[in-house]
């Protein structure tokens, strides 16, 4: 009977150990950079959870939540490129390699695959992982083909809007 | 047993999307419309925090008036203006119009922004007030300069129901400081118009101002407009018909000669560029 308490408490202890860490800071940037000019946009309202125990990984990114500039840029990305009412938001499913539960920074790299504008293509990206202080930051720089999500530009824009955008993602998270 | 027992559930992708924030958007409803006019009437959009527009309002003579004026497009009435957002929603805008010669001002305030988790409509309101420096003193020196003015108070109310398809209730008071003997210094109107988008980057529009009570004589006419707008990056094309050629609120709500039934069709033209002047700053990080 003592020995199923303490295993029992054990088990507590473990759980409140628990693998998953939740997203307490989430943002993610793109830029186009093209021969007439250069655009950026920030969304600081990304959100992400990751199992350490099985590397499982997900980001959820609302597409309507990124800023630009100008916001008539803004009102065209919703309306005119991403179709943000349809297609409210990007995602991310993976599962990530590389990361051990030991302080300092770590080359990590993510499978999986990526829904952007209503296409899912599998994708491979890679990111570093930090563990200090019990959090874990996560940054990550890659390049999204929009032809490959369905993105379409018109001509005349060809050359305001680059065909590949520089994504970069800059998480914190804490356990939940 | 206790093994099994200890080992924290490990969760699967589907799992952990479950566990991700959702964004507290109130989920605001933009581009309405894509102009800041439907046609010939103000919309509920409004430029942003330190955007300025130049709008150019063009309306030819009439299509009907023969070939020897190339059915009208040798006529010109031509309004320049420039629109400014001092707030997201507020906006003050100035134009000049060659029809009576007319310069007028105006401020644009949204009270209410429609919003999926919030209010059903966008109410925006409009004041304007226009001088027309038609008649020119030396020619009739019974005008005085408040003879000269027209406010005009309205209220625009829209509700973009779908990506394709929003619609604007106006409710419009127009007084005239001076009118002809047949006509009446304050007119209320009610104004309805409406947009279908036919592809992301053309739309179809239309517009009718309804005179709730003109003078029994008025030779005036209800204003009728119909067009497309064409939108390429900064810029919106919008090509109408309509019985009006005046570009300020008085003349083409209250003062508008031509009818559209009976074939009196103005071919027409608005065009905008957007410019952005300062604006945010980009966070670096």
């Amino acid at each position: 009977m003592r020995l199923v308490i303490v295993i029992l408490f054990l088990c507590l202890f473990f759980e409140v150990q628990a693998q998953k860490y939740k997203s307490v800071e989430g943002k993610v940037r793109f830029f186009s950079e093209a021969t007439l000019e250069n655009i950026a946009a920030d969304n600081a309202k990304a959100s992400s959870v990751f199992d350490e125990s099985n590397g499982n990984i997900v980001f959820s990114v609302p597409i309507k939540s990124f800023e630009f500039r100008k916001s008539l840029m803004q009102e065209h990305f919703n309306e005119n490129y991403m179709e943000s009412d349809q297609y409210p938001k990007a995602i991310f499913k993976g599962t990530v390699t590389g990361f051990e539960n030991k302080a300092g920074t770590q080359k990590v790299s993510a499978q999986g695959d990526m829904t952007i504008h209503g296409v899912t293509k599998p994708v491979n990206v890679d990111g570093t992982m930090e563990l200090k202080d019990g959090q874990i930051y996560l940054k990550s720089v890659f390049k999204v083909r929009l032809e490959d999500y369905n993105v379409k530009i018109p001509q005349v824009l060809w050359q305001n809007i680059a065909e590949e955008v520089e994504v970069t993602m800059n998480f914190i998270y804490q356990p939940i | 047993m206790a093994v099994i027992l200890c080992m924290a559930p490990a969760y699967s992708q589907d799992d952990l999307m479950n566990l991700v924030d959702e964004p507290d958007d109130k989920g605001y409803a933009s581009a309405t419309f894509k102009g800041t006019r439907i046609i010939l009437g103000h919309s509920v959009e409004t430029k942003s925090k330190n955007e300025l527009e130049f709008l150019i309002s063009h309306r030819f003579g009439r299509i009907n008036s023969g070939a020897h004026n190339l059915f009208g497009l040798d006529q010109a009435n031509i309004r320049l203006g420039l629109e400014y957002g001092i707030s997201e929603n507020l906006n003050v805008g100035v134009g000049r119009s060659s029809y009576d010669k007319t310069f007028d001002g105006f401020l644009k305030y949204r009270i209410v922004q429609q919003s999926e988790k919030g209010f059903p409509f966008s109410v925006v309101l409009f004041n304007s007030i226009a001088l027309k420096t038609t008649p020119k003193e030396e020619d009739d020196p019974t005008y005085e300069l408040t003879d000269r003015l027209a406010n005009t108070h309205q209220l625009l109310i829209a509700k973009k129901f779908s990506n394709n398809f929003s619609l604007q209730v106006m409710p419009v008071f127009v007084h005239k400081n001076r009118v002809e003997s047949f006509d009446e210094n304050n007119q209320v109107a009610i104004g309805v118009g409406g947009r279908i988008k036919l592809t992301k980057r053309l739309a179809l529009n239309a517009e009718y101002y309804y005179r709730l009570d003109p003078p029994t004589d008025s030779p005036y006419k209800n204003s009728v407009a119909i067009g497309f707008d064409i939108e390429t990056g900064g810029h919106v094309f919008q090509l109408h018909f309509t019985n009006s050629v005046m570009t300020v609120e008085r003349s083409f709500i209250t003062e508008n000669r031509d009818d559209f039934f009976d074939g009196d069709i103005h071919f027409g033209f608005n065009i905008s560029r957007t410019f952005s002047l300062g604006g945010k700053k980009e966070g670096d990080w």
